[in-house]
């Protein structure tokens, strides 16, 4: 009985988190190794995975491919251009949602609405909004006279526009996590501050803000992961259902030139080998996105 | 030691539950009993929803559903799902851009037999044939060439719009298409185009080549082979001389150009027409079709396929034999004005005289029999439809202003050469 003791209390607690390492080793590692194998051959996938092992070829091909390069360079320009923005938004609606408001549960319930709206719905309907010749957005651009813009040609407009789509999934979604833990930033801090005298301003920069240092992180972090990745919407974007990105790739993700690579060239080592750069590139952007939020929040304080 | 195993035992459960959950989910119920459901994946519209009811009430244990996708989304699921293994349909169709591609891979599907050989025009019949002689699709529909136009634009433009005269028009070959399309753009009714976009022309242009993208030894010769830069400078003349409404084929623009009446002519293989009948409603009767520039030439046609993955090979068989059977190519012809592929209907005084109303009673049945006999085939190879949207990107640049011609040229040539790899 003592053994079975000694099991129960040493062995049970492996048991109880066992199926998410189950779990993460079969849709998370494996996966990843196994794309990682896949990386260094040469494999046709329309030929039912003949392959033949190639070391780093595939590797040096993507550092002197220049498509890769403009792939890479459009990512991180839709990245900024969607996160950045985005997150002050977010801040700031969080911000109002946190105080005095009418119909406040169906509003912070309402934020999130365009989350959980199908992704291919919401680029259908911006991509016509965004329409050369009937979109609202030149329509609206032509009463104020400025003129309409072929939204899809230019490298600025559709960066801009696939930007707007990305931002406006996600914001409502990182309001609701800086408002949750708005709400765990004691009351008796903004008494106090406005016993002093502080406006809602320097409340919100001086108490909220540096109260919110983890979850500021955390979102940072989370954006760029997520934002790195971006595919669905310059697919959709392009109207044509082909993964180049308009016609000069003018606005090819990375995500898009791995799906092209992986699924029209059918050459699955080549994406592999994208897909695991990129892997890296995300790192290294969420490491350093991690240390620069960290030195920010901290000069708040 | 005995809890080691119970531990041991439990995992196994869980795992064994985990298992049962994913498989759950994709189990089908057909494969038990004697009723099945046969998956047919298509894109665009291929006239099959009446036939499938006649087929159903013949063969009570078979239910058909139909999938359809857009064009390049469909055959690159259909790739996916070869190289995987699994998720493919009963029966797939293939378009004449991409069945070279399927070709190469002809183990993956189920051989036809040589049984319908001499009901096929015989190109047709050649394109879906392997190498060691499988023959791994049956023909649908072949394309043949036309124009469709807007009688109604052409009056307004001041341009004759009865059919003799606007075929006569441009009889001499498609320079005079493009002079045409000069002297429409001076008076052009207000928010139209003389043609839909760079790329869909170029199509037909090339379609009238005696070579195109591919020599016969499945080498692409875009680079080098004169007709493909001839080709690409006519349609940029066009381009230059503001004839485009800069439309990508197949995209939701390009549907919404029919609807609001944003060109007066189309290249107009025989499916084409089934496209504009559905998305130009508003437009009944004032559609019109005309001879093609230089006579003859095919773009597109199609192939249904039978993958081998799937669960009801025999049965998917019979039901492409059938659908691709001469009286239901016949009949798909009238309803829906695709042109079959086997010329013995070609005379048939059904098909041959056959007028379309909603063609202003344009007798397309003489128009597009008489192309399909002159028709003189083109080898393809196995990237034909990928070079197809390299090189409508590269016009597109041209129509965006980003590139001249010469520049975009260029990169185009380059870009088809990264196809090869």
């Amino acid at each position: 009985m003592t053994l079975l003791n000694r099991l129960d209390t040493k062995g049970s607690p492996y048991l109880y988190v066992t199926p998410f390492f189950l779990l993460f080793g079969v849709f998370g590692l494996f996966p990843l190794l196994y794309t990682g194998y896949v990386s260094f051959n040469d494999w046709d996938l329309l030929d039912a995975g003949e392959h033949t092992w190639v070391g780093l070829a595939n590797y040096r091909e993507l550092l002197h491919d220049p498509y890769f390069w403009n792939a890479l360079g459009n990512t991180l320009s839709i990245w900024v251009l969607s996160t950045v923005p985005q997150l002050l938004a977010a801040l700031w609606i969080a911000h109002l949602l946190n105080h005095r408001l009418r119909a406040r549960t169906s509003l912070r319930m309402g934020v999130l609405l365009p989350n959980i709206t199908s992704i291919v719905a919401v680029t259908i309907v911006f991509t016509q909004m965004f329409g050369r010749d009937f979109g609202m957005i030149n329509w609206l651009l032509g009463l104020t006279g400025l003129g309409p813009v072929d939204w899809q040609a230019n490298t600025w407009s559709s960066h801009l526009a696939i930007s707007v789509i990305v931002a406006w999934r996600w914001t409502g979604y990182n309001a609701l996590i800086y408002l949750a833990s708005m709400q765990a930033i004691p009351h008796d801090l903004y008494e106090a501050a406005e016993l002093d005298g502080a406006s809602s301003g320097q409340q919100f920069w001086r108490i909220t803000v540096p109260q919110l240092r983890p979850t500021i992180i955390f979102t940072a972090v989370i954006s760029t992961i997520g934002g790195l990745q971006v595919m669905a919407e310059p697919l959709l974007f392009a109207g044509s259902s082909t993964p180049t990105g308009g016609s000069d790739r003018q606005f090819q993700t990375a995500a898009l030139f791995m799906y092209e690579q992986g699924f029209r060239e059918f050459r699955f080592g080549y994406a592999s080998a994208i897909a695991w750069t990129l892997c890296l590139v995300i790192a290294v952007f969420a490491i350093a996105n991690y240390l620069l939020t960290r030195r920010i929040a901290n000069d708040e304080e | 030691m005995s809890l080691s195993r119970t531990a041991r035992a439990l995992v196994a459960a869980m795992g064994a539950a985990v298992m049962l959950t994913a498989c759950g989910s994709s189990g089908d119920a057909g494969s038990g009993g004697s009723n099945i459901t046969l998956n047919v994946n298509l894109f665009g519209n291929f006239g099959y929803k009446a036939l499938y009811d006649e087929y159903q009430k013949a063969h009570p244990n078979i239910k058909i559903a139909e999938h359809t996708a857009a064009y390049n989304d469909h055959h690159r699921d259909l790739a996916t799902h070869l190289a995987t293994g699994t998720g493919a349909g009963d029966i797939e169709g293939v378009d004449t851009g991409f069945i070279a591609q399927m070709r190469a891979v002809g183990k993956q599907f189920t051989d036809l037999g040589t049984d319908r050989a001499s009901q096929y025009l015989p190109w047709k019949w050649q394109a879906s044939m392997t190498k060691d002689g499988k023959q791994i699709g049956y023909g649908t529909d072949v394309g043949g060439l036309a124009i469709c136009y807007r009688r109604d634009l052409f009056e307004q433009a001041g341009l004759p719009s009865d059919r003799e005269a606007v075929s006569a028009q441009w009889a001499a070959g498609w320079d005079k298409y493009i002079e045409a399309g000069k002297k429409y753009t001076e008076k052009a009714p207000k928010g139209t185009a003389f043609f839909d976009g760079g790329g869909a022309l170029y199509n037909a242009v090339i379609g009238q080549a005696p070579q195109g993208f591919y020599s016969e030894d499945d080498s692409i010769v875009v680079g080098t082979n004169p007709e493909v830069r001839k080709a690409w400078d006519l349609v940029v003349k066009g381009i230059q001389a503001n004839l485009s409404a800069k439309l990508i084929e197949s995209s939701p623009e390009w549907n919404n150009g029919f609807a609001k009446g944003q060109f007066a002519t189309i290249a107009c293989p025989a499916w084409m027409m089934t496209k504009i009948k559905d998305q130009a409603k508003a437009y009944a009767g004032k559609w019109d079709v005309a001879a093609v520039p230089g006579g003859g030439g095919n773009w597109g046609g199609s192939y249904l396929t039978v993958p081998k993955q799937g669960k009801h090979v025999e049965e998917a068989k019979a039901l492409a034999a059938w659908l691709t059977a001469p009286e239901q190519q016949a009949k798909i012809f009238t309803s829906q004005g695709l042109l079959p592929s086997i010329p013995a209907l070609y005379d048939k005084p059904e098909i041959a005289q056959y007028k379309d109303p909603f063609f202003n009673n344009a007798p397309v049945g003489t128009i597009f029999t008489t192309a399909a006999k002159q028709l003189k085939p083109q080898y393809q190879g196995p990237r034909t439809g990928d070079i197809q949207t390299t090189i409508r990107d590269g016009l597109v640049r041209v129509e965006q202003g980003k590139q001249n011609s010469e520049q975009s040229w260029q990169q185009t040539v380059s870009d088809v050469d990264r196809l090869k790899k």
